[in-house]
């Protein structure tokens, strides 16, 4: 008689993350260059940490309130104030979290309904659509289209929806094509979200980092407010993945839902990274401004070095990916990505692991320094170069 | 100043090694232009040059010592200090010099082969100048960190995973 499983059957559906088994084979390898990887290259900013060892040494060793020390919640109140013209009161309206990550899970369980869908746009992070499923609603993806360089539209909202849709997952800039929304493209977008009476999540994680023009928090556009949680974190524009921190901000009574999902199954945010968090947050600017820097020259560079080798990039306008179209070397992007790792040890991910639109295309990161971004150029290059046929002139 | 220039300095102030073309890129800019910016630069002298950070610890055979020195001086009439800093700034043992504000007014860096060459030249050369009141001497023992970069042997190494979402 064969073992009957344990596992839940809802988790044994879930879809292993592409991203996973790409990583068991690169990490095998020596002298591998990654821009496989979606986290920054900086280590996080000395003041940071010094302000954590000394919590630490001063004992705040315990737990912090539910919703993360008020002295934090009113930092990241006022740093959204600043930066982005929004309104939220600390007591009630934000909440600290185990990383965004974190947020978008209690976000989806307060909001989702068993029977209700949630739309997902992709190629997206490849967290969103496991997550809505863990959450009890069902995924409805709609696929972003390269010839508008991966840019969601009203229309394609238009046609997902249904009766039974609740929320909308948007991610601006995105991950993984690092593609930017305007104020004027991000309008539109709000207007259908109101005329259905959707709850948007708006993941602005890589807000920060926009590279070409000031960006428009989703929240702050008019109506929008009532209707959003707003979900970011401490992990890329101030390179604190590690500390696993991030918040949500909110309508009072989605943030204390969430609060409530969390002091049962969270109780808090660790306690020495809220504190690392809290000096980001009042001293972190300057380290901010020099790592953005960093990244912008790395884009300029990675998009210019890309498209002279063949591989057709768009300007990705914020995050730390460049996505470009593989297409011109006839092959897959899982075919790309596995003979560009064998062939030149240089680590990219192929596109359709964040959705199917994503085929044809691979993500690359340049949260890498620029020597090895160099480098990784030039394996790129004879590797594209041995696989596309010569135009003779 | 143009901001495509203080681009630039930022840039080569970091690494004076990447060459043009790679700046160019960085920047999303031309060659040429790029080129143009860094020659309208040393005209203006905003570039004065390119040295090479070399941690000579490491290098056995190398011989040399640095000190600071505080330096108290009368500053001249009309020229105030500049003409006394001057007098000091072009012997060539003397690598830096600083007007300081506090207890003493310039700092100068020597550098020697040894610490007997740096007391030859303080006592026959600095401290023989009418103009100089008093020094006083602070030999370097180790250096940690210099113009912004680590001397001990920083574990570097990328503690990242491969790949990850
Ligand atoms: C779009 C997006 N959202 C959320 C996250 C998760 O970030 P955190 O480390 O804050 O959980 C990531 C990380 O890759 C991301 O790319």
């Amino acid at each position: 008689m064969s073992k009957k499983s344990f596992v839940s059957k809802h988790v044994e559906d879930l879809k292993p993350s592409g991203i996973r088994r790409f990583f068991d084979v690169a990490a095998q390898m020596e002298d591998v260059i990654s821009l496989g990887v979606g986290e920054p290259d900086f280590v996080t900013p000395w003041n940071f940490i010094e302000q954590s060892f000394h919590s630490l040494e001063q004992g705040y060793t315990s737990y912090t309130e539910n919703a993360g020390m008020i002295e934090l919640r009113k930092e990241i109140s006022t740093y959204l104030n600043g930066n982005f013209q929004l309104d939220y009161d600390p007591a009630e309206q934000v909440i600290v979290t185990v990383g965004a990550s974190q947020a978008i899970d209690l976000a989806l369980r307060a909001v989702v309904e068993p029977s209700d869908e949630v739309i997902v746009v992709e190629p997206s992070f490849v967290a969103y659509v496991p997550t809505v499923s863990l959450a009890g609603g069902t995924p409805v993806t709609i696929q972003a289209e390269a010839d508008n360089e991966f840019k969601l539209t009203a229309e394609a909202i238009e046609e997902a929806v249904t009766p039974r849709t609740k929320a909308i997952m948007l991610c601006n800039p995105n991950n993984p094509t690092g593609t930017f929304l305007t104020k004027e493209e991000l309008e539109p977008i709000a207007e259908v979200i109101e005329k259905h009476d959707l709850v948007a999540l708006s993941d602005e994680i890589y807000a920060e980092l926009t590279y070409d023009a000031s960006y428009t928090s989703f929240p702050s556009l008019a109506g929008m407010k009532e209707r959003t949680i707003l979900i970011s974190g401490f992990s890329k524009a101030f390179a604190m993945t590690g500390w696993r921190l991030g918040y949500a901000a909110g309508p009072p009574d989605l943030i204390a839902a969430m609060v409530k999902i969390h002091q049962y199954t969270m109780m808090c945010a660790p306690t020495m990274a809220q504190h690392a968090a809290l000096e980001a947050m009042k001293n972190g600017r300057p380290s901010v401004r020099d790592m953005f820097e960093s990244y912008k020259q790395r884009r300029n560079f990675i998009v210019t070095s890309l498209n002279e080798m063949g591989l057709d990039c768009p300007n990705p306008g914020g995050a730390f990916y460049a996505f470009p179209s593989i297409k011109a070397t006839g092959l897959s992007s899982a075919e790309f990505a596995e003979q560009l790792l064998h062939e030149e040890q240089v680590a990219v991910v192929p596109g359709d692991v964040f959705g199917e639109s994503g085929e044809g295309y691979i993500r690359c990161s340049y949260a890498t320094s620029l020597k090895q971004l160099d480098k990784a150029m030039d394996r790129m290059k004879r590797f594209v170069e041995s696989r596309t046929p010569k135009t003779v002139s | 100043m143009k901001e495509t220039e203080i681009q630039v300095l930022k840039i080569i102030e970091k690494n004076a090694n990447l060459g043009v073309a790679k700046i160019a890129k960085m920047m999303g800019k031309s060659e040429q232009e790029i080129q143009q910016v860094i020659d309208d630069l040393e005209d203006k002298k905003a570039i004065l040059g390119y040295s090479t950070l070399i941690d000579w610890a490491k290098v056995v055979e190398h011989e040399e010592v640095t000190a600071m020195v505080d330096v108290k001086v009368t500053p001249a009439r009309g020229v105030g200090f500049d003409k006394v800093a001057e007098r000091i700034y072009r012997f060539p043992e003397v690598k830096a010099v600083y007007l300081m504000s506090g207890a003493y007014d310039l700092s100068v860096t020597v550098n020697g082969k040894t610490m007997m060459d740096i007391g030859k030249f303080i006592s026959e050369k600095l401290s023989a100048l009418d103009s100089v009141l008093s020094t006083t001497t602070h030999f370097v023992l180790k250096r940690y960190k210099h113009d912004g970069f680590i001397l001990e042997d920083d574990d570097e190494d990328d503690k990242r995973i491969v790949v990850s979402p």
